[in-house]
């Protein structure tokens, strides 16, 4: 099982990282981390929003994520990956998602870790309701990458 | 035969609830479900699962399934 997690509280990426290394216990093996993270802007589509949320398909989410980072697996030599998602309330400044990828050369990094966060984007099933002045509504897109 | 389906996000609000059981008569494609559900007669921007995997419309749904529908995904 790759190390996914969904999680209903705000996380600190950069320590996340720290823990999942020191757990893994391959140091001198990895000469590449490539890491992602997605934080919550204060402006949408022209707009600002005060707040979102994010709803996700319990069962499906986590399933969805396992397949992302193993097909990963798959196509690079990759030593670990993690994956952090936030879903619920979601605040100005708040890290959404943390992915991050470790292998002993760059390229598997860089192209492994864009992967996963392309893959995560257009497939996994999470959702976005913004909070702005005007009400609510819900993010029927995404942005480009 | 009995089928849970759920809906999520957007498609939540506009159905009302999160969560439905349904009794089919017989095996039907996934399609021809929403349409009975939702009244509409498109599927297009409908995304949909069965048993947590995305299907396409024509995939056919049996006996104790789970079904989903929802709208594009944004998350990350």
């Amino acid at each position: 099982m790759m190390p996914i997690e969904i999680r209903t509280s705000s996380f600190d990426p950069w320590e996340e990282i720290n823990l999942h290394q020191q757990k893994m216990g391959k140091d001198g093996q990895f000469g590449a981390t490539a890491s992602f993270v997605g934080t919550m802007r204060d402006i949408n589509e022209g707009e600002p929003v005060q707040s979102m949320t994010l709803e996700h398909y319990p069962g499906m989410t986590e399933k969805h994520l396992q397949e992302i980072c193993a097909d990963a697996s798959q196509k690079w030599d990759l030593i670990d990956t993690l994956v952090i998602h936030r879903v619920g309330e979601i605040e100005i400044a708040d890290p959404i998602v943390l992915v991050c990828v470790w292998s002993a050369h760059r390229a598997e990094a860089f192209d492994a870790c864009r992967f996963i966060m392309e893959d995560l984007k257009s497939k996994a099933p999470f959702w976005k309701q913004e909070s702005t002045t005007e009400g609510k509504r819900w993010v029927e897109k995404n942005t480009p990458g | 035969m009995n089928i849970t389906v759920k809906y999520f996000a957007s498609l939540r609000e506009q159905m009302g609830k999160a969560e439905e059981l349904l009794t089919l008569s017989k095996a039907t494609p996934i399609a021809e479900v929403w349409e009975n559900v939702s009244g509409e007669t498109s599927s297009d921007n409908i995304l949909m699962a069965i048993n947590m995997e995305y299907v396409k419309p024509d995939a056919i749904v049996e006996e104790g399934d789970e079904v989903a529908f929802f709208p594009p995904v944004t998350g990350g």
